[in-house]
């Protein structure tokens, strides 16, 4: 009865994990099925891309998207990076213990926000106070860029303190003995022992970024077209699904599982990439 | 420039940037904080919405999120911690592992419009449940079990390995060793998990909108529509119909993640401190 019961408990434990793990292959089949037909439509090439979307008419091509969720990624991670770095830098070394017990929860209450907290905030604050002062509409890729800087600091933040926190005590101690001060210390021994880390917390913080879908369809201004600077509105691939899979049917819905395709490669790339690199180590 | 000037430079540089982040969350919590209090009181929290929102309260969408919130908590929590205990207790970093530890990483990294497309058309669709409260609580807790796995999987990694071993030489098996030793000691760290996916479900807006829809009706059961805060704030706000009411439910949901965050330390802190002590 014992072992029965330890079998039994054994198994269970099994099934549960191998069915949460099924989740992932049941998202991959069911979005592919969904959207793989239109992609062999309108063929791989111009699908990805075609400079045209316009579903009523049987156009189909996203490259327009596919170079707004790349400014607006490229703009939050110029932007969002070197501040996050800079943050875990103070974080692991430089904050007094009283301010650290103040930041991290800080971090966390940033992470835990809605999404569409900051879309709004957005919308009301920086979107006009980019049309008073720089001109153009206001809702561009800037202004996706500095919303999305701001949420992908947690995972830049959280991911790179903790690879620093990670490394041996007797890097730090070394260097400071050999008479380095502590910038150089933490520029040239403990930045560079923490690299893979840091380089992960970046990929992770890109992979938020194009990622995120409600805060963005509020700021980015969601128009089809090239963008020639970053004043323009842009739509990204996960707007392009967000705002138009409310009405979309047939034709037009297998479209926009087709975008989520081309969304869900990018993320597993970038995923496999992160856990590769932190793997390695 | 000396090493010692590099050395301010880099301080002050750290310190700005560090500082900079506080504020700027200070900022826009201040910001939606100061209009969106103001609007909050017992009609508010207890009246349906009206007109589209324009009046009114916002009560269905709080039921409706609570609703989803803990069905989605109920449906992946065993998931998530059987996982967990799969991972910790009985595999021994063998292929499984790294497959289970590969596929759960990556559901942590696809984005929730994604889970939208998914729930929309696996449940939705092809099981025929409809917009309504169960396809979201399903999408949901597919979108949190990552989440719980990886939190589980810490605190069950932090109880002492003398623990287990002392449940064994009192001749305990395997599985009264992980209920009565590893899980009881483990609950804290577990715990956390769970409310920080509370939190995760709370604030989600674009899986949940393709997946519950969006009627402001109260739900009646786990079969109705319903509309969630997440996704009532976003409509009040993108459609315009209420500037007033958006920052009042924004301000709500900031409450509530914080309330949640706050339990959640205390957890954590818990854990901490009984871990340091023994």
């Amino acid at each position: 009865m014992k072992t029965f019961r330890e079998n039994l408990s054994g198994y269970i434990f099994m099934l549960l994990a191998l069915s949460s793990i099924s989740a992932l292959a049941l998202i991959t089949v069911f979005i592919i099925v969904q959207g793989a037909p239109l992609i062999a439509d309108v063929g791989v090439i111009d699908f990805i891309f075609g400079m045209t979307w316009a579903p009523s008419q049987g156009e189909y091509g996203i490259f327009p998207m596919i170079i707004g969720s790349l400014s607006v990624t490229l703009g939050a991670v110029i932007l969002g990076v070197p501040v996050g770095i800079c943050c875990a830098i103070f974080l692991a070394e430089f904050a007094p213990v009283k301010l650290r017990n103040l930041f991290r929860p800080a971090i966390q209450l940033l992470a835990g926000i809605p999404s569409v907290v900051y879309g709004f905030w957005g919308l009301i604050f920086i979107v006009p106070f980019i049309r008073d002062y720089l001109g153009g509409p206001g809702l561009s890729i800037l202004a996706a860029s500095v919303i999305l800087a701001i949420m992908i600091l947690p995972t830049v933040i959280s991911i790179s303190e903790v690879s620093i926190l990670a490394l041996p005590r007797q890097y730090k101690e070394g260097a400071l003995a050999l008479g380095m001060t502590h910038w150089q210390t933490i520029f040239y021994v403990i930045l560079p022992a923490a690299k893979s880390g840091i380089v992960a917390a970046i990929i992770l913080g890109i992979g938020r970024a194009i990622g995120e879908t409600m805060a963005v369809i509020m700021v980015v201004g969601n128009a089809t077209a090239i963008p020639t600077s970053i004043l323009d509105p842009v739509r990204t691939l996960t707007t392009n699904i967000g705002i138009e899979m409310g009405y979309a049917s047939g034709e037009h819905r297998q479209a926009l599982f087709a975008t989520g395709i081309v969304l869900f490669i990018i993320i597993m790339v970038l995923n496999s990439l992160a856990q590769y690199i932190t793997r390695k180590k | 420039m000396n090493s010692r000037d590099h050395e301010r430079i880099a301080k002050a540089l750290i310190w700005t940037a560090a500082l900079f982040v506080l504020a700027v969350l200070a900022f826009i919590l201040i910001y939606i904080l100061a209009r969106g209090l103001p609007r909050l009181d017992w009609e508010f929290l207890t009246e349906i919405p009206r007109n589209m929102g324009r009046s009114g309260g916002v009560s269905s969408t709080i039921v409706g999120t609570l609703m989803v919130t803990s069905l989605a908590v109920a449906i992946a929590v065993p998931f998530g911690i059987g996982t967990a205990f799969y991972l910790a207790e009985y595999t021994r970093g063998g292929y499984i592992t790294r497959i289970i530890r590969f596929c759960a990483e990556s559901l942590a990294g696809i984005p929730s419009i994604v889970y939208g497309l998914f729930g929309f058309i696996f449940f939705v669709i092809f099981l025929g449940l409809g917009w309504s409260v169960i396809s979201g609580a399903l999408t949901l807790s597919v979108m949190i079990l990552p989440t719980l796995i990886r939190t589980s999987e810490e605190a069950i990694r932090a109880v002492p390995n003398i623990y287990r071993e002392v449940s064994y030489s009192l001749s305990a098996t395997k599985w009264q060793t992980i209920i009565k030793v590893v899980f009881p000691s483990a609950l804290p760290g577990i715990a956390n998990g769970i409310i920080l996916s509370v939190g995760r479900c709370i604030a989600e807006t674009a899986a949940v909108i393709l997946t519950a829809g969006s009627a402001l009706r109260m739900p009646s059961s786990v079969f109705s529509p319903t509309r969630t805060m997440a996704v009532h704030f976003y409509i009040l706000a993108m459609e315009g119909i209420s500037m007033e009411n958006a920052f009042g439910t924004a301000a709500l949901l900031i409450i509530l993640i914080f309330l949640i965050n706050v339990v959640a330390n205390t957890f954590v802190n818990r854990f901490v401190a009984k871990g340091v002590k023994r």
